[in-house]
């Protein structure tokens, strides 16, 4: 008896491009949310410090599944109601977002003083330091790390099947109940998919290292 | 909008719940400490093959979800094997196997840490591999990396709410149950997500203290050293 392979593939591709859509958007909003915060995090002014310290801790300490649950389902009651792709995203970019803040300030202040006073030496205004000296060797620090947190991401979007959204992980558990004897199968190759889309990720933020180390 | 009268009813419903949580962390976490040491341990066997296994199957578990490693524990062992374990067995061992392969990490570098000449000084006074290991690495390797440790503890302390997909009734799996029950979502909600703040800033709190202590005190024995 061979398994209907055939007949999974096409719920299983609805529920991958579901699952690489939350990863995307959320990737945006924790990549947004990572830089304001991380350089917030090393601002000169005390509040926003304040400020971007606050939402690293607070959304650190947080779990995830709970703060999805939070969002979805408590959230309409102060009259903000989301579909289900924004609940997920946004809980996830607000989980991952602080995450990346901590990679963003620890590699931006491990930038060299020298850099900055050369900078300064050289008159360039604040932003352009920032723009031109500082971020560009930063960069090539953040993205190892960068590449592990959005394996981190592409992990945690599973979590949406929570609020059933039909992502990967949500395709595969209705699959289940259609084909229940195959159900090792079915998990076998769920978690298939996922390796092989967390190796793309490697695969693109090696590239990409080697991209920006090329001027050292 | 916020209901004291409902919300103080519904506390003794999370204290068993709290507790499965807990339970679930630390027998999680000792499980990630164990398979940690195993993968790491492996991680550097002189048999390639065993080298090459540990290694394989660390980045395997790293790179999936563990709400799929849970399910896939739950629903597909059982039918795979003889074997049938409860959601709070499987729990654990999905939060350990997942947490391990990162706990192996940790003690990778706590292992690169000790100096060459401590394996070629019990190469020396010929001591077996184990010997070696449980006696002269380990001790060596393991107290520096105690404060990274314990920042897996809170990580998988916020992950046991993935558990509620196989059934384990824990805090969140509760606080859904109980607003099923009476359809007011919000007080229930709110108070696991702050349940789930505090405990994790108050450890996370410990945590820093504890590292800041550490360091010190490995500063002053280095100086001590010169």
């Amino acid at each position: 008896m061979n398994a209907p392979w055939l007949d999974w593939l096409p719920m299983l591709l609805d529920g991958t491009l579901i699952t690489i859509q939350v990863a995307l958007l959320s990737a945006v909003v924790s990549i947004v949310l990572s830089a304001l915060a991380g350089l917030g995090s090393l601002s000169r002014y005390a509040v926003v410090r304040l400020i971007s310290r606050a939402y690293v801790e607070l959304f650190r300490a947080c779990s995830l599944l709970v703060l999805l649950f939070w969002v979805y389902f408590a959230l309409p009651f102060l009259q903000i109601e989301l579909s289900k792709l924004m609940a997920g995203v946004l809980a996830i970019g607000l989980n991952i977002g602080a995450y990346g803040a901590e990679i963003v300030r620890s590699s931006v202040s491990a930038v060299s003083g020298g850099q900055r006073e050369a900078g300064i030496a050289l008159n360039l205004s604040g932003t352009q330091r920032m723009l031109r000296v500082i971020l560009p060797q930063a960069a090539v620090r953040m993205v190892p790390p960068f590449g592990n947190l959005m394996i981190e991401l592409l992990k945690s979007t599973s979590l949406v099947y929570f609020i059933t959204l039909s992502d990967l992980t949500y395709e595969a558990m209705v699959l289940r109940n259609n084909y229940y004897v195959w159900t090792p199968y079915i998990f076998g190759l769920l978690l298939l998919i996922y390796f092989l889309i967390s190796s793309c990720i490697s695969l693109v933020s090696r590239l990409l290292e080697r991209r920006l180390a090329v001027w050292r | 909008m916020w209901d004291s009268e409902y919300a103080a009813q519904l506390l003794p419903a999370f204290l068993p719940a709290f507790a499965v949580t807990i339970g679930a962390t630390i027998t999680g976490f000792m499980l990630a400490v164990l398979f940690g040491l195993l993968f790491a341990i492996a991680g550097r066997s002189a048999a390639a093959p065993v080298r090459w296994a540990s290694r394989s199957v660390v980045e395997f578990i790293r790179s999936t979800p563990l709400l799929v490693q849970a399910f896939f524990l739950y629903y597909s062992v059982p039918m795979l094997t003889p074997v049938a374990m409860p959601a709070f067995a499987t729990g654990v061992l999905a939060l350990g196997l997942h947490y391990g392969t990162y706990m192996s990490e940790v003690f990778r570098s706590g292992i690169d840490a000790v100096p060459r000449g401590q394996w070629e000084a019990s190469t020396a006074l010929h001591l077996s591999k184990r010997k070696t290991w449980i006696s002269v690495i380990l001790p060596q390797a393991i107290p520096p990396v105690i404060p990274v440790m314990g920042n897996y503890l809170i990580v998988i302390f916020k992950e046991t709410p993935t558990l509620m997909a196989i059934t384990l009734v824990e805090l969140l799996l509760t606080a859904k149950t109980e607003a099923s029950a009476t359809y007011r979502v919000f007080e229930p909600y709110t108070i696991v997500g702050l349940l789930f703040l505090a405990v994790s800033l108050i450890f996370s709190l410990g945590i820093r203290r504890l590292e800041k202590k550490w360091s010190f005190g490995r500063e002053n024995e280095k100086g001590g050293l010169r």
